[in-house]
């Protein structure tokens, strides 16, 4: 097993706002819109140095939406700001036929996805925006898993053209990617190579499929770790190379285990190779409150739910 | 002016012979909606707007229109086509498979003209602002249109959109309100009141006009008194009244027309008060 380190903790959505900032100092044409969460979604370092390219809408996400597609008519790279839930099911119409219909170049960047948010409860955990987001044609789906590569993540979304929802959230997390990362769109990251069983993670699940795989070397389980960063268009290459190698494989993401990563996957393997999946996602539930570590135990998004998901795969591969 | 007001008559004629035609060539669509903003339509486009027929999706340097209340289609298509944005002979493809001239407004097709998908309703109000600011960011000097249709305003969309321009100052927008009084279901006063349209805007702080939507010397003029309001710090609502079905005595306004095709017999009669001037597709 590779070793993994990480000297700090941070939280992903710093890592989307630094990136934006960039962004904004690398190309006049980026423009945000955020309504009403500018400290929430760490998007003060841009509205400071282009107040201009800053446009506060208000509690007002349906216009947001609608603001920020038209903005794109004349040039405008509109990156729009909430919490995951208010970005995507409060406003799927509007994302459906201003955005990915009208195919206008609009990033919805969503903050706090998932349980991690914590005590604000279920109102505001959203567990079925991947599902919301992947089925839109032609909408690009990206969950990273760390504050560098949510950076990353955010520069090249800038630079791609088409509608994009990033996601990210709000918990202090490890930082153990690259700084200087090359983020590609829909590639894969081999986070570590293994011959017994597949790890298939995004987000804040990727530092725990890294410790799983270690608790797994431990067991004497060679487990091989990908990071799909990009759910959709999905890496199929390099999961059919993988699970062609290991004959089975453990799909982990915070979301609901309807609409999510997990099933991409499985439709990928039930077409191409029909292979034994274990699912470590919620169990079509929502949320509630508490503080990001309990909750993430509570609906068995832990390490060991995954060592344990690993090793009931084990059994089922023939 | 570009035209006489008889030459854009002539048009509008033309434009009521489109309509009542491409409904009836597929049994499907919205004629009471599209015949009442004929004149408007076809003012905006042959007098008002200071626009290309070379599309061109970013329109930098030309004033843009954006159609909130997308089922009046067949009149949007109409008029595109008659000005030049495409060969007016698609105009029978509306609606049918494998066409450009979808049921509502779209750019997936890539239909020159269309600059947003609309249909699903409330949501252009919001799209022409973004437009609106992008101009204004791009020190492009050019103004921005809208329509959008009155029982639409009971969408709440409207009034997030409606809150945000004067509040920055969106002052390069000129919104109109198909003010019918109709809806699918019935008239909107029985649907759900809209009360008083012209304080309520006033009140959330746009610059209102009013204007006659079925006469064309008035909606003209409103239309360049409008564009003098431009400028000034706030966003300006043109409230036209027009009669749905205007132009065709027997769907005259009436909400049963808001979503009826004409049969061979009711086509006849149209197009019997509805001289072909340029002529037919």
């Amino acid at each position: 097993m590779k070793k993994y380190t990480y000297s700090e903790k941070k939280d992903t959505r710093s890592g989307f706002g630094a990136g934006l900032h960039e962004a904004g100092q690398k190309n006049p044409n980026v423009v945000a819109l955020c309504a009403d969460l500018k400290g929430s979604l760490k998007m003060d370092a841009f509205a400071d140095e282009f107040p201009e390219r800053f446009i506060q809408i208000g509690i007002a996400e349906a216009n947001m939406i609608g603001i920020a597609a038209g903005m794109t008519i004349g040039g405008k790279i509109p990156f729009t700001g909430t919490f995951a839930n208010f970005s995507t099911g409060r406003v799927y119409d509007q994302i459906r036929q201003s955005v990915a219909y009208s195919n206008k170049n609009v990033k919805i960047c969503a903050s706090h996805a998932g349980l991690t948010l914590g005590e604000d409860g279920a109102t505001h955990q959203i567990l079925e925006d991947i599902g919301l987001m992947k089925m839109l044609p032609g909408m690009v789906v990206i969950n990273p898993c760390d504050y560098n590569q949510t950076k990353a993540a955010t520069l090249a979304i800038a630079e791609y053209e088409g509608p994009v929802y990033l996601r990210f959230g709000r918990p202090s997390i490890p930082v153990f990617t690259d700084p200087d990362q090359k983020f590609e769109i829909g590639k894969a990251w081999m986070v570590n190579e293994g011959t017994d069983v597949t790890i298939i993670a995004t987000g804040h699940m990727v530092w725990k499929a890294i410790e799983a795989g270690e608790q797994l070397a431990a067991l004497g389980i060679d487990a091989e770790i990908i990071n799909i960063h990009t759910i959709k268009p999905l890496d199929e290459e390099a999961i059919l190379k993988s699970i062609k190698k290991t004959g089975c494989v453990v799909t982990c993401e915070e979301h609901n285990k309807f609409g999510g990563l997990g099933e991409s996957v499985a439709r990928l393997l039930t077409t191409e190779l029909p292979s034994p999946q274990e699912f470590v996602a919620v169990n079509d539930s929502f949320g509630e409150s508490g503080t990001p570590d309990q909750l993430m135990t509570k609906y068995g998004l832990d390490t060991i739910n995954i060592v344990e998901a690993a090793q009931k795969v084990l059994k089922r591969k023939k | 002016m570009k035209h006489t007001i008889n030459e854009l008559e002539d048009i509008v004629s033309q434009v009521r012979r489109d309509i009542v035609r491409m409904v009836h060539g597929c049994q499907s669509g919205h004629p009471g909606g599209s015949l009442g903003c004929a004149e408007f339509m076809t003012a905006l486009y042959f007098e008002t707007m200071n626009h290309s027929t070379d599309f061109k999706m970013d329109g930098v340097g030309e004033d843009l229109f954006f159609l909130s209340n997308g089922h009046i289609s067949p009149v949007f298509y109409s008029v595109l086509a008659r000005s030049g944005y495409f060969e007016v002979s698609e105009l029978a493809t509306f609606r049918k498979l494998n066409s450009r001239v979808q049921g509502h407004p779209t750019t997936h097709e890539g239909l020159p003209g269309i600059r947003i998908a609309s249909g699903s309703l409330g949501q252009g109000m919001s799209v022409a602002i973004g437009a609106a600011l992008t101009k204004k960011l791009n020190k492009d000097h050019s103004l921005v249109f809208s329509l959008h249709g009155d029982g639409e305003l009971q969408e709440g969309q409207n009034w997030e959109a409606i809150m945000f321009a004067p509040h920055n100052k969106v002052d390069n927008l000129i919104s109109t309100i198909d003010y019918n009084g109709q809806q699918i279901d019935g008239p909107t006063e029985k649907i759900l009141s809209l009360e008083n349209l012209q304080t309520k805007f006033e009140a959330f702080g746009w610059h209102v006009i009013t204007s006659n939507g079925n006469n064309m010397e008035d909606i003209v003029k409103a239309l360049e008194y409008a564009k003098s309001l431009t400028g000034k710090g706030r966003p300006i609502l043109n409230l036209m009244s027009t009669q749905m079905g205007y132009g065709v005595d027997f769907m005259v306004g009436s909400h049963k027309w808001h979503g009826t095709a004409p049969n061979d017999a009711q086509l006849a009669s149209a197009l019997s008060q509805n001289k072909e001037t340029i002529g037919d597709y």
